[in-house]
């Protein structure tokens, strides 16, 4: 093979690998983003099963466990209440009357179906996304609050 | 007092880093000046390491009035925990990077090799830089020893998740890590001015970039050995976006360690290495700042301080704003010579570095798109796991195909097909793991596809240290001892990396979990055996009480004994999980202990993995930190021999 020739096969090959790289990033974001929601906002912005972040404060005395073994809880943003059911052990910094982040699905109706519950290493620190759940429900009582 | 100290002799060694950097950039050929640069660097890092070891001294006396130590410590900790407290927090563990950063620069400042002067004293003086940028951060931003006034009695305490010994070991050689990334860095700024990126130069590059690397992988496997046995979420690696910070510095390293070799053995590749280099700091600082800074939602964030985030952010752009500025006004004029096949060992080493740096380049979009889609206005969003599997794992897969090529290919052209002849073997293997897994798993591709990708890997690596001892003539023993140790480091990195696929592969896609509200004498069937509750009982640390269950596993004919606890701290409203894992053959049953059930009197809720060949996972990552490891005494052997 020529000098030249054998450029042009390396150009195309790397272009080829650029070319699956974008495409699956593009295709990726495209399909596999979540996309956060306050309490308030659930029933006008989720889609059904559609796979979203729900942010809010745990309400105190709603902990309770299911017959199968499953934990529910109700998140609120001071606005709404929703219920969440989460099949799993809940994160150790979990409690009631604290913010946490319950990743899953939700159909009307139903409770929160959640995969995956987050609550912070650090107790004095408010997931960024509930304290913006408070902020938009104007219950915000933290820094910069009216 | 020893506070007082400890912010002089910081601020003494900002004032001599400054100098370091002003007289090193100054570049004197005159012999008194480049000694007394060196001499400078030595005593900045002799200046950080005693402010650093007045912060530890602070730690161990729990003098609360200095207020990290306060917000951080408690009398009742354990003497190790108190000395790691020095570095588990944000104020230390920025001391903690300066003194990193000085202790390179004198390293370097005395390891001079066969560079030319002006490179030589130009690196030492932008490491003098770096060094000083970390230090002004530290002093004027985050002050580690500032005073409180009145001084509280008791401390608030490390968090207990931190007090851990794996949490001891993670945070320094993560930021050896980070920070050894500046040495290359400081290396390529040096060369950019010099308009000079020679063969020498590479050779003063390649242990810096090599240990970087080690050490990250050390620090980043230890990380995710700590979430997996400390969170009690069965996982090991979340996509998270601190772990994503430490990944892509990790990958951009990876192909700076193999780029180096380019540059050193054949002289090309310069500017692309210095290119790599600069990169691969910026990430670093990046990677400081997104765990810094909490701008990104992740399920371990640490602290939040926007002002903090912002000079972080002003550091990075300076350091890459001179990097690329001095990149497109200086490489051009770097001179590219020798050429090679589009069949050789280097067009291999380029897709290697192609294939890591757009992997390195998906991870970041990943990581940043949240906060782009948030400053457009587009609201809150995470990206989490999913998208990453569905980019990474493929791109990495493409370099997993081509790995074992690599060392069979002579540099300049190679002779691929000979290469795939001597491979067959390990593509049989691959084949047979392939089909297999597929009949086995019911037709799931992926995870079939990326466990014959490690056996790949695994076989080729083999293949080729077989074929280097059918070298040469003499008995097996003797060959084997006398094989040269690049080639061992090569081979156990790379066999590494298939043991590493292998373990995360089956982890991910075969991992089988269970919740269950068991009484003490109750059970439940799992993974093939029975796990029976015996008691939960009471017991008593040094600073926490605990809830300790002790469980029977019957699995395979065996019975053994298992417990799982749940501690409380008395610093901490949050009780931490101590998981109970039963590390067998064929992978960890693994236990975590949940909270009482409240309805049911005397029940405890409990979270059941089992997470097959996990342990793979952790050993390949080790056997490619060795890799780097071997690779660093070969480097230093040869230097002994050529001196």
């Amino acid at each position: 093979m020529r000098r030249r020739d054998q450029r042009l096969m390396m150009i195309g090959a790397a272009g080829a690998v650029l070319v699956l790289a974008a495409t699956l990033t593009f295709v990726g974001l495209r399909d596999s983003v979540v996309f956060f929601v306050a309490p308030s906002e659930l029933a006008e912005k989720a889609q059904a099963n559609q796979r979203v972040r729900l942010g809010g404060l745990v309400v105190e005395g709603t902990l309770r466990r299911d017959a199968d073994g499953a934990m529910r809880f109700a998140v609120t943003d001071g606005v709404t209440q929703v219920e969440v059911r989460y099949d799993g052990i809940l994160p150790d910094l979990f409690r009631e009357g604290q913010g946490i982040v319950a990743e899953g699905v939700w159909a009307p109706g139903q409770a929160f179906e959640a995969e995956r519950v987050l609550a912070k290493h650090d107790e004095t620190y408010m997931p960024r996304e509930v304290a913006e759940a408070l902020k938009q429900s104007g219950e915000w009582k933290g820094e910069g609050a009216p | 007092m020893i506070a007082e100290i400890g912010a002089f002799a910081a601020a003494l060694a900002l004032a001599l880093s400054l100098a370091q950097g002003a007289l090193g950039l100054a570049a004197s050929r005159r012999d008194s000046r480049a000694e007394a640069t060196a001499a400078i660097a030595q005593a900045a890092a002799a200046m950080c390491i005693f402010a650093f070891a007045c912060l530890i001294a602070v730690f161990v006396q729990s003098d609360f009035s200095v207020a990290v130590v306060a917000a951080n410590s408690h009398v009742d900790k354990p003497l190790i925990y108190k000395i790691a407290g020095a570095w588990g927090n944000h104020e230390g563990s920025m001391l903690l990077w300066c003194t990193v950063s000085a202790l390179f620069g004198a390293i370097l400042a005395s390891t001079r090799g066969r560079q030319s002067l002006g490179l030589w004293s130009r690196s030492v003086g932008v490491q003098g830089l770096v060094t000083a940028g970390a230090l002004i951060y530290t002093l004027f931003i985050s002050p580690p020893f500032a005073r409180l006034d009145p001084a509280p009695m008791l401390g608030a305490g490390l968090n207990p998740l931190l007090q851990d010994p794996a949490l001891v070991a993670h945070p320094p050689l993560l930021y050896l890590g980070y920070v050894g990334l500046s040495v290359p860095f400081s290396l390529a700024i040096a060369a950019l001015i010099e308009g000079r990126a020679d063969q020498a130069w590479a050779k003063s590059l390649r242990p810096w970039t090599l240990a970087a690397w080690t050490f990250l992988t050390v620090g980043i496997a230890i990380g995710s050995y700590w979430a997996y046995y400390e969170l009690g979420w069965g996982g090991w690696w979340f996509w998270d976006p601190v772990e994503n910070a430490s990944f892509m510095p990790w990958l951009v390293a990876a192909a700076l360690v193999h780029s180096s070799i380019v540059t050193e053995r054949r002289g090309s590749l310069a500017s692309w290495t210095i290119l790599l280099a600069i990169i691969g700091f910026g990430l670093a600082i990046l990677g400081t700042f997104l765990v810094r800074s909490g701008v990104l939602t992740s399920v371990h964030a640490f602290a939040v301080d926007p002002t903090r985030g912002i000079a972080m952010l002003v550091l990075l752009f300076v350091a890459l704003g001179i990097g690329f500025g001095l990149y497109a006004w200086r490489a051009p004029k770097l001179s590219q010579p020798s050429g090679f096949a589009a069949v050789s060992r280097e067009s291999m080493l380029v897709w290697n570095n192609f294939g890591l740096a757009i992997a390195a380049g998906v991870v970041l979009i990943g990581t940043l798109y949240p906060l782009i889609v948030e400053a457009a206005g587009g609201g809150l969003i995470s990206v989490g796991p999913p998208f990453f599997n569905a980019t990474v794992a493929p791109l990495l897969g493409v370099l997993f195909l081509l790995l074992p090529l690599g060392p069979m290919l002579t540099w300049r052209v190679g002779d691929m097909r000979a290469a795939l002849m001597r491979l067959a073997p390990a593509a049989v293997l691959a084949l047979i793991t392939l089909f297999g897994a597929l009949a086995l798993s019911s037709w799931r591709a992926a995870p079939a596809i990326g466990l014959a990708l490690g056996v790949w890997l695994v076989a080729g690596g083999l293949i080729y240290l077989w074929t280097r001892l059918q070298r040469g003539e003499g008995r097996l023993a003797a060959k084997i001892a006398l094989m040269p140790l690049a080639v061992w480091s090569m081979s156990v990195a790379h066999i590494g990396a298939g043991v590493l696929t292998i373990g995360a592969i089956a982890e991910t896609a075969f991992r089988s979990e269970r919740a269950a509200a068991l009484q003490p004498g109750e059970s439940v069937a799992f993974a093939g055996g029975r796990v029976m509750l015996l008691e939960v009982r009471q017991t008593e640390g040094p600073n926490y009480t605990s809830n300790r269950a002790n469980f029977q596993v019957d699995r395979h004919g065996v019975t053994e004994a298992l417990s799982a606890e749940r501690r409380f701290y008395s610093t901490s409203p949050m009780p931490t999980t101590e998981v109970g894992i039963l590390g067998r053959i064929d992978g960890d049953l693994y236990i975590a202990l949940g909270d009482a059930v409240r309805d049911t009197p005397g029940a405890w809720s409990i979270r059941l993995y089992h997470n097959p060949l996990v342990y793979l996972i952790f050993l390949g990552a080790l056997m490619m930190a060795l890799g780097g490891l071997l690779s660093l005494l070969a480097l230093a052997r040869r230097r002994k021999v050529a001196a």
